[in-house]
């Protein structure tokens, strides 16, 4: 693929249809800027702050822009909040649909058939894969982003995290625990 | 269309590999892959529901065996040639052998944050109401169109409850074959497991789609 995807941007851009200055910069844009840091902040904000959880379960789109993350594969969000009752998880059987705007590019198992296949289907015997063993009672609610939405998953606050600011919630969100094939770390394991 | 991309259900891909500290990027050329598709995107002469019917057309067997960026590639190069931007020649040979067609528009480097940050809102007005609101039992269309459509084979012909009005957008069975934007209500609609799944499956479970007005039919 290294030398069809290179003759490919060297004819188009001999043509004068693209511009390879263009591509490092959404390349530089997806390596640094735009990540799963972003939506972290945004369920870190949700946990400490109610009034922002609020709007962020009523007006996800608009909640999430006030912390600055718009655009691209996040222009329609939705936030779907885990309970001590239900577990929430996300998935594109389709393409590979994923809120790219907090969350960056999918990692490749999001966008492999494996996936797209079992999480519809059998999401204990995915989050097991995971390392993640829910309680038999939980209700899980998988949503196939077949359309527009795009989710993030709020997932629990972690216990043990009272006394801790925004920045250090941040660090127990993982970019898993936002997709629904984790939970957040507990205090003190996060690096 | 019933294609190679439709795997909710399907069985046999072995179990996920996640990747501990995985790179953004796995290659070089993965990240050259994702920039051409995304500059090319920009030219505005298809959207992104003929992107989506472009790769799910790629046959079963080479698109079950192909990374995404791949798919992307080769997706590529169909819309690249059906829109004259370049010849199969062309991309077979790599060379630039003819003036091809001109865009409306060609991604600079000066763009690009403001077109990533703006991206690409397909929310469109309508003006009739939605036809289901919250708490309806809907069921969903059986139908196999050999044309791009986003409701899953899994779940046609199922019954589920709307959840909720999630406003109204572009319409991608038509948008995708160049037939308009016609947008339609789309609905949260949610599913037991076992109206999907039937007998052993897990009754914790449920599953939601999120589907345009046209895809259900009242109970």
């Amino acid at each position: 693929m290294q030398a069809r995807v290179r003759a490919l941007e060297t004819l188009l851009t001999e043509k004068g249809l693209i511009d390879p200055a263009a591509i490092d910069a959404i390349v530089e844009t997806y390596e640094t800027r735009v990540g799963p840091r972003n939506g972290a902040r945004v369920v870190a904000k949700a946990w400490a702050n109610p009034d922002f959880a609020e709007w962020l379960r009523a007006d996800a789109t608009a909640a999430i822009a006030s912390l600055g993350y718009t655009g691209r594969q996040g222009e329609h969000m939705r936030a779907v909040f885990n309970t001590p009752d239900t577990h929430n998880m996300v998935v594109c059987t389709l393409c590979s649909c994923y809120p790219w705007a907090v969350l960056g590019l999918p990692p490749v198992w999001y966008k492999a058939p494996a996936y797209r296949s079992r999480a519809v289907i059998n999401p204990r015997a995915v989050l097991a894969e995971f390392g993640v063993t829910l309680s038999p009672e939980t209700q899980i609610r998988v949503w196939d982003s077949t359309a527009e939405l795009r989710y993030l998953v709020v997932p629990e606050r972690p216990a043990g995290t009272e006394g801790l600011d925004e920045a250090a919630l941040a660090d127990l969100v993982t970019r898993d625990s936002m997709i629904g094939t984790g939970l957040a770390l507990a205090p003190g394991v996060a690096s | 269309m019933n294609g190679p991309h439709d795997l909710g259900g399907q069985m046999g891909f072995g179990p996920v590999a996640p990747e501990k500290d995985e790179p953004v990027f796995h290659a070089e050329w993965e990240k050259r892959a994702l920039g051409v598709t995304l500059s090319c995107g920009a030219f505005g002469a298809w959207n992104i529901d003929e992107s989506r019917h472009a790769r799910e057309s790629i046959p079963p067997a080479e698109y079950l065996s192909a990374s995404y960026y791949e798919i992307w590639i080769r997706a590529l190069d169909t819309l690249l040639e059906r829109h004259g931007f370049a010849t199969r020649d062309e991309l077979r040979a790599g060379q630039n052998l003819t003036q091809g067609a001109v865009p409306k528009r060609t991604l600079k480097a000066e763009m690009v944050a403001g077109v990533l940050a703006r991206g690409g809102p397909c929310d469109r007005p309508v003006h009739v109401e939605p036809k289901f609101a919250a708490g309806d039992r809907v069921r969903t269309r059986n139908f196999h169109p050999e044309t791009h459509t986003r409701l899953p084979r899994y779940a046609r012909d199922k019954v589920g409850m709307i959840e909720a009005v999630q406003g109204s957008f572009v319409f991608p069975d038509d948008n995708a074959h160049g037939q308009g934007e016609n947008p339609q209500w789309v609905y949260t609609v949610v599913f037991d497991a076992a109206e999907i799944w039937g007998d052993g499956c897990d009754p914790t479970l449920s599953v939601s789609i999120d589907a345009w007005e046209s895809y259900l039919e009242r109970m």
